[in-house]
C-alpha cells in the first residue's frame, strides 16, 4: 500500500514536470515546425514542406536591417552595461554606507517596470532633453542604445553581485599584499574570480535587449528598425511562415549563444 | 629583514577609539604574538601594520622606513589570513609565483623559487593543483609559502590556524614556528588562543580595550602579570576579593587573614591563584597560608583533577592536582586542607570605579 502511494506519487510528480516543460517548448515546437511548412497560408496538416521562407528573409530588407540594427544595439547596451554594472557590484557588494539595499533595489527596477512605460518616459525624457539641449537625440542610435542599457542593467548588476558574494575580500588583499595595485588586483584576482557571474550578466543583457519590443517602438527614429519591430510589422501585413522562418533564426542565435556561454562558465551555478 | 616599531598607534571611527596609542618594538628576527579577547583591538593593529586600515594617529616603521603612509602594496609584508584567501583561479605555482610576478622577478629565477617555497612547505609536486584540490591544512601551507617566497621583511599572521581543525592545528602551529625560525623572519601574529600564542611566541602582548596591558615572554606574563586583566586572561586564576589591611597582610572579604607579598598597596584588591600552585592535605600545613575547607566540586581532566574547595560562605579556591589514580582523590563533601605559599599570591589593586 505505502509502497503503492509513493509510486503513484512520482507518477503523478513526473507527470506534472512534463506537462510544464511541454507546455514551455510547445511554441517553439510549433513555430520551428511551421517555418517549414510549404503553402502560404498556415493550415493544418502541412501540403509539404519547404525552405524556400528562409529565402525570404534575405529578400526582405527590414529583416536584413532589422536584425543588423538589432545585433548592434545589443551588443553596444551590454557592454555599457557591464561597464557600469561591474563596478557598480563592487561598491554595492564591498562598501557599507547609508541607502545600499536601497541602491541594490533601484538597480534592479527597471526589470519591475512595465516596457510601455519605461518606453514612454524614457521618449518624454529624450523629447524634452532635445528641445533643450538642441542636440538630435530621439530617434538616434544612441538614444536607442541608451534606453536598452537601462534594461541590462538589471541583469548584470544581479549577476556579477551574486558572483562577488562568492569571492573572499582577504584575496584582493593578499594580492595587494604581495605587490599588486589596485588596478592590477582588479585584472588578476577580482575579475577572473568574477568572469562566470560577468559573462552570465552580458548573456541575460543581450537577450533582453535583443528581443525587447515595447521600448524600441518608442525610441526608433524613422528608417531605423529593430527585429521585433521587423517582425510586428510584417505580421501586420502578412501571415506566412517567413515570420516563423525568422523566429528560427533568432532562437538559434540564442540557443548558440548560450551553449558556447555554458561551455565557458556553468550558467547553472550563476542563475 | 629588519625590526618593525610601532610608535603610539591609534585607531578610531568617530568618537570610538578601537587602538589606543599601541607603541611596540618588535626586534629582527622576533615571533611576536597580539593576544587578546576579540574586539580588544589586535587584529585592526594587523591590518594598519599590513597597510588595510589607516591609522588615524601614530607611526609605523620597518627598519629606519616610515611606512605609515605607504599603500598596502609597497609595504613588503607578507600575509597569512585566516580564510588561506588563496586565489581560486590559479594553480599553487602560480598563486606562489603572484608575488614574484608583481615584483617582476625574471622568468628564470621564477621557478627555482617558487619550487624552493614549496618544498619549504612540504608541498612540492603539488604546483599544478587548483587549491580546491587540496585539504585546508595544505592550503594554509600553500598561503605561507606564497608570504615567504617574497622574502618579506615583516611576516603579519592573522589567526592563521583558527580554520583548522584540532589535530592539524597542533601540527601547523609546530611547522609555522619551525619555518620562521628557520627563515629568521621577523613575524608578528594575531590570535584569541592563549595555548597557541604561548607554545609559538618569542614575546606575547596582551591587549584589551584597543590598550597593551602587558608585554612579555610567556612566564612574565604567566608568573608576575601586570593587572588582574592579565592574571585572568593568562592561564587560570581563583579571584578572592578582599582588603590589603597591612603591609603583606590580606584580609578577605569572608574574613581569612592571609599572608601575601609586602609590596601589595594598602586598600581593597583581589588575590588571584593559580589552581596549580595550591597544595592539599598535610603538605598545606607548613606554609605560609593554610585554610581548612570542603571539597564542593571535583572536575576530572584526565592527566589532571580540578578540585574546588569552599573555605567559608564567601571564598573558594580552585586546587589542581596530578591525577594518581590511587584511591585517595577527595570526594565531594571531604573535609580538606588548603596551603599555598605567600609567593604564590598575586594581589591586584581594586580598580576603583
Amino acid at each position: 500500500m505505502m509502497a503503492d502511494g509513493r509510486f503513484a506519487g512520482r507518477v503523478a510528480l513526473h507527470g506534472v514536470a512534463y506537462l510544464t516543460l511541454g507546455f514551455i517548448l510547445m511554441p517553439l515546437v510549433f513555430v520551428t515546425w511551421l517555418a517549414f511548412f510549404a503553402q502560404e497560408i498556415p493550415s493544418f496538416p502541412p501540403e509539404g514542406y519547404s525552405l524556400k521562407w528562409f529565402g525570404a528573409i534575405a529578400n526582405n530588407r527590414n529583416f536584413v536591417t532589422g536584425l543588423w540594427t538589432s545585433m548592434q544595439v545589443a551588443i553596444a547596451a551590454t557592454m555599457i552595461g557591464l561597464a557600469l554594472a561591474v563596478p557598480a557590484s563592487l561598491i554595492l557588494a564591498r562598501r557599507q554606507f547609508t541607502g545600499n539595499a536601497a541602491m541594490s533595489q533601484f538597480l534592479l527596477l527597471p526589470l519591475v517596470v512595465p516596457g510601455v512605460v519605461m518606453g514612454t518616459a524614457i521618449y518624454v525624457f529624450q523629447i524634452e532633453t532635445e528641445i533643450a539641449t538642441g542636440l538630435p537625440i530621439l530617434g538616434s542610435l544612441g538614444g536607442l542604445i541608451a534606453g536598452h542599457t537601462l534594461i541590462v542593467i538589471p541583469w548584470t548588476v544581479r549577476l556579477v553581485t551574486a558572483s562577488l558574494a562568492g569571492l573572499d575580500p582577504a584575496a584582493e588583499e593578499a594580492a595587494q599584499s604581495l605587490g599588486a595595485n589596485q588596478w592590477t588586483t582588479f585584472f588578476r584576482v577580482t575579475l577572473p574570480a568574477i568572469r562566470p557571474g560577468v559573462v552570465a550578466g552580458a548573456l541575460f543583457g543581450f537577450v533582453t535587449s535583443f528581443g525587447n519590443l515595447e521600448m524600441s517602438l518608442f525610441l526608433v527614429g524613422p528608417g531605423r528598425i529593430t527585429l521585433p519591430i521587423a517582425i510586428l510589422q510584417y505580421l501586420e501585413w502578412k501571415i506566412d511562415p517567413t515570420v516563423a522562418a525568422v523566429s528560427v533564426l533568432q532562437i538559434l542565435l540564442i540557443a548558440g549563444a548560450m551553449i558556447i556561454t555554458d561551455r565557458y562558465v556553468k550558467l547553472a551555478r550563476v542563475v | 629583514m629588519a625590526s618593525l616599531t610601532l610608535d603610539g598607534l591609534t585607531k578610531s571611527y568617530g568618537d570610538v577609539a578601537v587602538v589606543k596609542s599601541v607603541s611596540l618594538e618588535v626586534r629582527d628576527g622576533e615571533f611576536l604574538v597580539l593576544l587578546g579577547p576579540s574586539g580588544c583591538g589586535k587584529t585592526t593593529t594587523l591590518r594598519m601594520i599590513a597597510g588595510f586600515v589607516p591609522p588615524s594617529g601614530g607611526s609605523i616603521r620597518i627598519g629606519d622606513q616610515d611606512i605609515t603612509r605607504l599603500p598596502p602594496w609597497k609595504r613588503n609584508a607578507g600575509l597569512v589570513f585566516q580564510s588561506y584567501a588563496l586565489f581560486p583561479h590559479m594553480t599553487v605555482a602560480q598563486n606562489v609565483a603572484f608575488g614574484l610576478e608583481m615584483r617582476k622577478a625574471a622568468r628564470s629565477e621564477v621557478g627555482p623559487r617558487v619550487a624552493e617555497a614549496l618544498r619549504l612547505v612540504r608541498l612540492d609536486g603539488y604546483g599544478e593543483r587548483y587549491p580546491r584540490q587540496l585539504s585546508g591544512g595544505q592550503q594554509q601551507r600553500v598561503a605561507l609559502a606564497r608570504a615567504l617566497v617574497i622574502r618579506p621583511d615583516v611576516l603579519l599572521l592573522d589567526e592563521p590556524l583558527s580554520n583548522l581543525d584540532a589535530k592539524l592545528r597542533l601540527q601547523v602551529r609546530l611547522e609555522i614556528r619551525a619555518l620562521q625560525q628557520q627563515t629568521g623572519l621577523t613575524t608578528v601574529m594575531v590570535t584569541h588562543d592563549q595555548e597557541e600564542a604561548l607554545t609559538m611566541a618569542d614575546r606575547l602582548v596582551v591587549m584589551s580595550d584597543g590598550a597593551v596591558r602587558q608585554v612579555g615572554t610567556q612566564s612574565d606574563l604567566y608568573e608576575r602579570p601586570a593587572d588582574l586583566f592579565v592574571a585572568d586572561f593568562v592561564g587560570r586564576s581563583t579571584m578572592i576579593a578582599g582588603t590589603v589591611t597591612a603591609p603583606g597582610t590580606f584580609r578577605s572579604d569572608g574574613g581569612l587573614v592571609l599572608t601575601c607579598p609586602a609590596p601589595a598597596p594598602l586598600g581593597p584588591a583581589t588575590l588571584a591563584l593559580r589552581p596549580e600552585r595550591l597544595t592539599m592535605g598535610l603538605a598545606a600545613r607548613g606554609l605560609d597560608n593554610h585554610v581548612p575547607g570542603t571539597a564542593s566540586f571535583v572536575s576530572y581532566l584526565g592527566a589532571m583533577l580540578d578540585v574546588h574547595v569552599r573555605l567559608n560562605g564567601t571564598d573558594h579556591v580552585v586546587v589542581q592536582i596530578p591525577n594518581k589514580a590511587d584511591g585517595l582523590a577527595p570526594a565531594v563533601g571531604d573535609t580538606i586542607e588548603v596551603g599555598w605559599p605567600a609567593s604564590a599570591c598575586l594581589v591586584f589593586p581594586r580598580e576603583t570605579a
